[in-house]
């Protein structure tokens, strides 16, 4: 470019815009200002972030509260929030824009443009070429040719050129705008997300066994209404067999709008509950403060001969087993039960690990029994008598912790996401593919041209190339020369 | 059959492969080379077998079924599988290209995780999943991060060899680059084996590993004579590998090695690894995020190390469309982008905190 200085200042900005270059500079900025983000722990207490420091660059603490100081008034404390990282994002952005409605419309062209035959001098400047001689006449040749390519997946049209027939053919053309749809993507992956920012709410909620609620809440308590009230019917963690490593966490929910019953299920981790856009994460979980024996305990009675009932009821309670004569009368209930070492019963744990209840019967027939019935381990359940009790639950005690989040860009970023794929795949692992044959007659025999090009993965295109090759010399037309 | 008899021996064929692979390229024997490639390929069933062995255990301690059940849920499975995919793809190349020089640059990648695995202590027993972990797209996501990663350690090797002939100037950074990385690379190696020899610890956990033992026996040693010695080899090491570097350009420009044909591997590994990890890595992730805790994307260290690593290998194949840049300066950037990976696989787990919870037992 000759006239530089007479560029305006628009024409500059764009072409600053549409460079790559500005692209790497920017990849660059935005992986170091991340790495630092990951060393200091985002939104933390300052104390925490200075220890960090002080460890890192080996300092002392009021040179670690002095540079805390200054990294925190740059924002690095909350830096994927700060408004220069959101201005990076926002640069990389415009890059990728201006840059794509930069070359786009040449790339268009030659994605849409349809293949013309080519003089076949000009032939000897592609990058792929083979020239073969075979014996048949030319008309044999040609459908040879015509069939050969078919079987390496084109369908060739004909022209006559200077000397003899030639047959052309291009494939995927369009694959040269994955890159385009790739960019495209992010765009949609970022609109998304700033979607999900401005119309979406963050906010979580701990509901206790048998409670419901109308509302959710934000950082600092703010409450948030939801439009409909949901219900924690109940909370259970599930452990591998009688370890106590958790298996699944488990709330049974309902939803109620104007007073109706509307949805029930149960959610674990991984499998939330979704209503009218606002969906519910099991995500934590814990005893409700101060509610120490007022659960009620769930036990299940099944007499010797199959007669089974339900029993609700607290420690202090009696009941009777179905069909007998026999009562229990609840002593204790244990949250975690194991045994210290002296034998005696102890608690290990306020959370629900291995809940069991203490029962004296009375009224068998070989004298009154007393024993723990414990949740997990079902051979404690069966009486002397042949009756059983079994521990179901220990009900109103826990509280299930969930996220609660509607985001309405989700579904931006997710269409976005399968964008990103389709353009990748077709950026890497498709091409555009042309090919031309020329077909000409020669002193005792035909001769066939071949010019080929591929603008990636050439390797694999010349393979096919190699296999028209062999399609024409063994075919039982043409036999080489 | 136990797996673990499987895994054995299939590490030790791939060190003694590793070995042979790197005295082929020096005396450039023949049979030294088949022997490799065979042990390699006994190596690689080996662990195939241990691997499915392994997978049927874990499911059906969980009960889970095999596509939950899939054995790569803490940093040992990962690790392991890691290799596999590695050679795995090694083999590929060997065979595509009919060239097995690679190979004393790729199998030292396994030979480095396998000795990490032993020396670490990392716990190897089958443990039933957390509830975070029990997702469907655990396998997509995890299976091919770590697909991907072997890809990009591919271009790692095949960067640093690209580096190491077409660099002989010693004051070029270029050479320094690759002097550099490959001294690290021997002095990390070496100083935790030393680790290992000198403590045969049993570790309970990674914690305990970084403040324990890494590198307690030479750079971290309490005596500061060890400390200073430790740095004084390094040192030394580095400054012979930069002085005789050339030596190594003569080694591989010998076996029939061009280039062109580097620089060719190292960008169809990235245009291989690329898009596998942002479908599986930052994509699938982002899925599993988002029906775990509700949030695709929540800025926490490993996430943020998985899109360092991204922004990386985009560098990498934007910085080949500017002019300048093709052939060494983008070579650095994927080494480089290896050490990425490292770290936002080993890195982050050990020395920042996360959500995830690979390993965090
Ligand atoms: C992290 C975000 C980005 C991703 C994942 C991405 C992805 C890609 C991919 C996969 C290619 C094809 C590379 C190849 O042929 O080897 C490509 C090419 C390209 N990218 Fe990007 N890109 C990103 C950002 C950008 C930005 C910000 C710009 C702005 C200048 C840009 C400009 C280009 C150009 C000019 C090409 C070459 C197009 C062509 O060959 O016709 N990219 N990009």
């Amino acid at each position: 470019m000759e006239n530089k200085q007479k560029k305006n200042i628009t024409d500059r900005v764009w072409d600053l815009f549409s460079s790559v270059k500005l692209a790497v500079v920017i990849f660059s900025i935005i992986a170091a200002t991340s790495m630092v983000g990951t060393v200091l722990e985002q939104n933390a207490e300052p104390e925490k972030n200075i220890k960090i420091i002080m460890k890192m660059l080996r300092v002392g603490h009021d040179t670690a509260q002095g540079l805390y100081g200054f990294l925190a008034q740059l924002g690095f404390m909350d830096m994927y929030h700060a408004w220069w990282f959101v201005t990076l994002l926002l640069l990389f952005a415009a890059n990728l824009i201006i840059c794509s409605i930069d070359r786009l419309p040449r790339v268009w062209k030659l994605a849409r443009e349809p293949i013309q035959a080519m003089p076949p001098e000009l032939l000897e400047k592609v990058s792929v070429k083979r020239s073969i001689t075979l014996k048949g006449s030319a008309e044999t040749i040609k459908e040879s040719v015509r069939a050969g390519l078919k079987e390496i997946g084109f369908s060739p049209a004909e022209a006559a050129v200077s000397h003899g027939v030639q047959f052309y053919a291009q494939k995927g053309n369009y694959s040269r705008l994955g890159v385009y749809i790739t960019h495209l993507s992010i765009l949609v992956i970022l609109a998304g997300a700033i979607i999900g920012l401005f119309f979406g709410f963050n906010a979580f909620l701990n509901l206790p066994e048998g409670e419901q609620s109308s509302v959710a809440y934000k950082d600092r308590g703010v409450e948030l209404p939801l439009g409909f009230e949901i219900r924690c019917d109940n909370f259970e963690v599930s452990y591998y067999g009688q370890s106590d490593m958790p298996k699944a966490y488990k709330s049974w929910l309902s939803v109620f709008k104007n007073g109706k019953k509307v949805l029930q299920k149960s959610i674990v981790v991984n499998d939330p509950l979704t209503y009218e856009g606002v969906t519910f994460y099991q995500s934590s979980f814990g005893i409700i403060p101060g509610s120490q024996g007022k659960g009620i305990i769930i036990l299940k009675a099944v007499s010797a001969d199959g007669k089974a009932q339900n029993i609700e009821a607290k420690v202090g309670d009696s009941f009777l087993i179905p069909g007998t004569q026999i009562t229990g009368r609840i002593l204790d209930f244990s949250p975690a039960i194991s045994i210290d070492a002296t034998g005696r019963y102890v608690s290990y744990d306020e959370q629900l690990k291995n809940p069991a209840v203490q029962v004296a019967f009375s009224g068998l027939k070989d004298g009154n029994y007393t024993g723990w019935i414990l949740k997990r381990y079902p051979q404690t359940w069966q009486l002397p008598s042949g009756d059983r009790v079994e521990l179901v639950d220990y009900w109103g005690v826990e509280y299930t912790g969930m996220q609660v989040r509607k985001d309405p860009g989700v579904f931006i970023v997710y269409l976005g996401c399968i964008f990103m794929s389709i353009g990748l795949f077709m950026s890497f692992f498709m091409s555009h593919k042309r090919i031309w044959v020329n077909v000409s007659e020669e002193k005792g025999g035909t001769r066939v041209v071949i010019g080929a090009s591929a603008h990636r993965n050439r390797a694999a295109f010349e393979g096919r190339v190699e296999k028209l090759v062999g399609i024409l010399s063994s075919g039982p037309k043409g036999e080489r020369k | 059959m136990n797996s673990s008899v499987f895994f054995g021996l299939s590490s030790l064929a791939y060190i003694l492969a590793m070995i042979l692979y790197i005295a082929y390229l020096a005396f450039k024997n023949k049979t030294v080379g088949v022997t490799a490639t065979a042990l390699t390929i006994a190596g690689l069933l080996s662990q195939t077998a241990a691997l499915l062995i392994r997978w049927k255990e874990f499911a059906e301690l969980g009960n889970m079924g095999l596509l939950r059940g899939v054995p790569l849920t803490n940093l040992y499975e990962s690790l392991v599988f890691f290799v596999w995919c590695l050679i795995l793809a090694y083999l590929v190349i060997e065979f595509r290209y009919k060239n097995r020089s690679f190979g004393a640059f790729i199998t030292p990648i396994a030979g480095l995780v396998l000795a990490f695995i032993d020396i670490s202590g990392m716990s190897k027993g089958i443990q039933p999943l957390v509830p975070a972990l029990q997702s469907n797209w655990l396998l997509a996501h995890v299976m091919m991060s770590f697909i991907a990663y072997a890809m990009f350690a591919v271009s790692f090797s095949t960067g640093l060899m690209y580096l190491i002939v077409t660099t002989d100037d010693r004051t070029d950074a270029a050479y320094i680059f690759w002097t550099a990385m490959l001294s690290v690379f021997i002095i990390v190696l070496a100083a935790m084996g030393i680790d290992y020899l000198t403590f045969k610890m049993s570790v309970k956990g990674q914690e305990e590993l970084i403040k324990s033992y890494l590198f307690k026996a030479t750079f971290r040693s309490g005596s500061g004579f060890v400390t200073v010695l430790s740095f004084a080899f390094s040192a030394a090491l580095f400054f012979v590998i930069w002085r005789f570097g050339g030596i190594m350009k003569k080694i591989i420009s010998g076996v029939e090695i061009s280039a062109d044909m580097l620089d060719e591997i190292t960008y169809k590994s990235i245009a291989m690894g690329f898009p596998i990890f942002t479908l599986g890595g930052l994509i699938f992730g982002a899925i599993w995020a988002d029906q775990a805790w509700g949030k695709y994307w929540t800025w926490d260290p490993k996430e943020t190390w998985s899109l360092i690593t991204w922004f990386f290998y985009a560098f990498y194949l934007h910085g080949r469309l500017m002019r300048g840049w093709k052939g060494r300066k983008v070579a650095m950037v994927a080494v480089l982008g290896f050490l990425a990976v490292i770290f936002t696989y080993l890195g982050v787990n050990l020395l920042l905190s996360g959500l995830h919870s690979y390993g965090a037992e």
